[in-house]
């Protein structure tokens, strides 16, 4: 079965087309990398698949689940990581971990030890006690994987899972994003504006672009596609035109954040 | 940088689902427990927010009781504003967690917690026990006040057990109600300064400080309509075991409770996208 489907998705935000018929699919066991600048739909894309927004038309599932009619059997199979660093700073590591655990109903026999399983497993063991606001921003990111993990998901979903994070942290996200799926099997997809990060994790990307689809397979054979020495760089400005790190017109930047802020 | 991962999971085994009935009490435990935890973390906020009831006890109260401006029949002043007092300072707790719930929603905790199996109604029932859990905290602080102040407390502890439920469900009602502007304006500031607008006028259109009697007839209507009134006077027929409307005071409360979180979860979607 695959863990994700979707077919035609449209979602409007005003005067802004989000989405513009998307379509893909994400067999199990894959790590699926949405790839593409700011504004450019994926964020959208990763809330209607994480139950957070019904799309206005298309049909997405998860593991053949309908996102809108059985969406809390989806959430029980999901783990969700948003693109701000959103753990608890008023409560331990531990605490913000059991109240996932708690949410997503782990067994009270278990509870205890799923909660350090988690957070050992993000290597966060000996800082589970601290008061979160001591935490860098990588131990932040990383507790926030040990959130999404405690319910042992079959599909991760990461949006942005590096931002903001200096080199090292963000190797060391990677290095436990990479661990995990060799580990579990499980089901990853995550959205990046870094080729770097699509380089190094995914077995398959989709470049988004104003809301569509522009090219879509592994990252070798889409460089491979253009040439021996192109990067995912290159393959991006093939398809689009534009540049996928650069900033755009103050407009631009402008409507994003606005985007940003309007889809929270 | 990052410590080797530790031993291999388990199978990755699917979670049952317990039986629907079984995942409201559940959450509200969950979240009356984090709230616990925050509140062990950071107890100066105790102390801070306890400066506020004190000071309307100590100056405002002693000296309306000495004045004998306000008609309270036989009980002093004192005793008389000391339920309100209780009933205010939960309220002032309470208007605040619609802003934290934007705040919540701007930093993705909002997201992260709507994307677990967790009911719209145990999320909103949740933040509200946990308001409630704050203003009970805050209530007994104000009795040892009382207990100093030699405010004619019956000390029956059923009763004052009551008082503290009373007390927690109204502060609970005030966070719904806040978190349900919170949903229908979206932004902080906004609410920020609906807050500040609403709170004086449900505080001072009640009988917290003064008897309905005294009030100008307009002002009598809104204090009927003001769900504080009702907590207020069952705080005071519970506290200082005069005569009151109890059953329908708690009915009012009960009410107004479940109109609370019906509509606030029906608007988180809307914060949610």
């Amino acid at each position: 079965m695959n863990a994700v489907d979707c077919d035609a998705l449209r979602q409007r935000f005003g005067s802004v087309q989000a989405l513009d018929g998307i379509g893909f699919t994400v067999p199990a066991g894959q790590v699926f990398g949405l790839l593409g600048p700011n504004g450019a739909g994926k964020t959208t894309t990763i809330r209607v698949l994480a139950t957070l927004l019904k799309p206005d038309t298309g049909s997405a599932h998860v593991f053949g689940l309908d996102v809108r009619t059985r969406a809390t059997d989806i959430r029980r199979r999901i783990g969700y990581m948003p693109q701000q660093l959103s753990a608890d700073a008023a409560l331990t590591g531990r605490e913000n971990v059991w109240l996932f655990a708690r949410l997503f109903d782990v067994p009270r026999s278990e509870i205890r030890r799923r909660v350090d399983e988690a957070l050992d497993l993000v290597g966060l063991g000996e800082a589970a006690g601290r008061v979160t606001k001591t935490y860098s921003g990588g131990m932040v990111r990383r507790l926030e994987l040990a959130q999404a993990l405690v319910n042992r998901p079959r599909l991760l979903i990461l949006d942005e899972p590096t931002i903001g994070l200096d080199p090292v942290a963000r190797a060391g996200v990677w290095e436990h994003v990479r661990w995990l799926r060799e580990e579990t099997g499980m089901t990853v997809l995550l959205t990046t504006h870094y080729m770097e990060e699509a380089d190094q994790l995914c077995d398959h990307v989709a470049l988004m672009h104003s809301g569509r689809i522009v090219a879509e397979g592994s990252p070798a054979s889409l460089r491979r596609s253009l040439g021996p020495d192109a990067t995912l760089d290159d393959v991006f400005r093939h398809y689009t035109g534009s540049q996928l790190e650069a900033e755009g017109t103050f407009r631009d930047v402008r409507s994003t954040r606005r985007t940003a802020r309007r889809l929270g | 940088m990052s410590a080797a991962p530790a031993a291999p999971l388990a199978a990755w085994a699917e979670e049952r689902a317990p039986a629907w009935w079984r995942v409201l009490p559940s959450r509200l435990v969950t979240f009356f427990v984090i709230e616990l935890y925050r509140v062990r973390h950071d107890q100066s906020e105790l102390v801070t927010r306890a400066v506020q009831p004190a000071l309307w006890l100590l100056i405002f109260g002693e000296t309306f009781n000495r004045l004998r401006a306000i008609p309270t029949g036989n009980l002093p002043y004192l005793d008389y504003m000391a339920p309100g007092i209780i009933a205010q300072s939960g309220l002032f707790i309470a208007i605040f967690y619609g802003i934290m719930l934007i705040w919540e929603r701007d930093a993705g905790i909002l997201s992260k917690l709507l994307a677990t199996p967790t009911p719209r109604v145990a999320l909103v029932a949740g933040k509200g026990f946990a308001a409630g859990l704050r203003a009970a905290i805050q209530a007994l602080i104000v009795f040892g006040l009382c207990a100093i102040l030699r405010v004619g407390v019956d000390w029956n502890p059923l009763r004052l057990a009551l008082a503290v439920l009373v007390v927690m469900a109204g502060s609970a009602f005030f966070s719904m109600l806040s978190m349900t502007i919170a949903g229908v304006v979206l932004s902080r500031e906004r609410l920020m300064g609906i807050g500040q607008a609403i709170t004086m006028p449900l505080f001072f259109a009640s009988n917290a400080l003064y008897p309905v009697h005294v009030m100008p007839g307009w002002l009598q209507v809104l204090s009927a309509v003001n769900p504080l009134s009702y907590e207020v006077d069952a705080l005071r027929s519970l506290i200082l075991n005069v005569p009151g409307d109890l059953p329908v005071d708690l009915a009012v409360i009960a009410g107004a409770l479940v109109a609370g979180v019906v509509t606030s979860a029906s608007l988180l979607d809307r914060l949610a996208r």
